[in-house]
């Protein structure tokens, strides 16, 4: 694990007083704190950082430690207990020696795993310090067909299994958050979020803008100039389109209700704008090349 | 009046360890909707994450009420233009797809 150097995250120096660390900490909060910077992962990294420095710094004991042994600090101790106690030959062999025990770093740095949230600095009657748990992120891929109904998704966020229901209509990009299924609380602090966002791919013909789907339809000259039925797709499946004579290339339909569903309003969804291509037809015989011609001079 | 989705204002600064004259004065800044049934004060469930969030600003960085007031409004300021980013990204990339 890369050394972290606490004074240089608080931007103090070594010889910081209690109160210099107190000022540089609180600084450094109101322009990290999660609270104040909602989504934004790199914050909440950083915010992180400055909360381990502040509860190791503004710890006489825990300071001490971080000063002599540096980036051992919270092994150095036991360290240097275990090279005392080997030197002993005096009968201790009944009693079992216990590194990383209840004076141990490896609880210290557990704590700091998951703590998140901020300090109550003895704000509040000097009660004991609770720290709301950590936020998680997670990210979801989704295809449009998925997306264009609700449907339940088992997700695995920290070996725990989650079970969520994504409504339809989930934008591309946004994030639902899941209230509690973040890090457990310490002290009795409430868990952090879940928050998920969301990654929808678009394999279709239709392009989604909101609740609106846009496809482009081709059709046939005949049918552009004389008139006549087709059949088009939707997300919700084939529909048939009368489409009037004299159709011009690039005329646009919109289809009611048929677009993609409104984002939990059930029952409600967008519309569907085809756009028509009309297709000239190729690879022409000679009578069809006659009546063409005929047909431009009449 | 139902209090089933209501939380005693008391009952919830004694839990924070808080004096029930600041939830008065979230509530003068309207920062918090108090109700009041048979003259006990109420706050509904709903606002409670948005209540604790205060808590935190106010005791754990030293905001005062004014600077929490400004922060919420930012704050949803913030969320709407996060909003519309993703629309105007999900737009630009129609346009994009389309080789525009």
């Amino acid at each position: 694990m890369e050394f972290v150097d606490y004074y240089k995250i608080l931007g103090i120096k070594k010889d910081a007083s209690v109160e210099d660390i107190k000022k540089a900490y609180r600084k450094l909060a109101r322009k990290y704190h999660p609270d104040l910077n909602p989504n934004n992962k790199e914050a909440n990294k950083q915010f992180q950082q400055i909360n381990e420095a502040n509860e190791v710094l503004s710890d006489p004991e825990s300071r001490k430690k971080f000063d002599k042994y540096g980036k051992d600090w919270k092994h150095g101790e036991e360290y240097e207990k275990a090279q005392q106690s080997q030197r002993q030959s005096s009968g201790q062999r009944g009693r079992e020696q216990s590194f990383g025990g209840s004076q141990g770093g490896d609880d210290f740095s557990d704590f700091f795993g998951s703590m998140f949230g901020g300090q109550s600095g003895g704000g509040r009657g000097g009660r004991q310090a609770k720290f709301r748990g950590q936020d998680f992120n997670a990210e979801v891929q989704l295809n449009l067909i998925d997306a264009y109904q609700t449907h339940q998704q088992t997700l695995s966020v920290n070996g725990k299994n989650i079970r969520i229901t994504i409504p339809a209509g989930i934008e591309n990009g946004q994030t639902i958050k899941i209230g509690g299924h973040g890090g457990p609380g310490v002290n009795g602090g409430p868990a952090g979020d879940l928050f998920i966002s969301f990654s929808i791919t678009n394999n279709t013909k239709f392009k989604r803008e909101g609740d609106n789907l846009y496809s482009t339809v081709d059709l046939d000259l005949f049918t552009a100039v004389l008139g006549g039925e087709i059949t088009i797709d939707t997300l919700s499946g084939k529909v048939k389109l009368k489409v009037p004579p004299e159709t011009q290339n690039g005329t646009k339909v919109k289809l009611k209700g048929k677009g993609f569903p409104v984002y939990k309003k059930e029952g409600q969804f967008g519309d569907l704008l085809i756009t028509y291509s009309i297709k000239i037809p190729t690879n022409l015989t000679e009578k069809q090349k006659e009546l063409f011609l005929e047909l431009s001079q009449s | 009046m139902e209090t089933g989705n209501l939380i005693s204002a008391e009952e919830f600064c004694i839990n924070h360890k808080i004096e029930i004259s600041f939830i008065s004065s979230l509530q003068e800044f309207g920062l918090v909707e108090v109700t009041t049934v048979k003259e006990t004060s109420y706050i509904d469930a709903d606002q409670l994450q948005k209540l604790e969030k205060i808590l935190r600003l106010y005791y754990d960085l030293d905001i005062n009420i004014e600077g929490i007031e400004a922060i919420t409004h930012l704050l949803n300021r913030v969320n709407d233009m996060q909003d519309e980013i993703i629309t105007l990204k999900n737009k630009l990339s129609l346009y994009e797809d389309n080789g525009v």
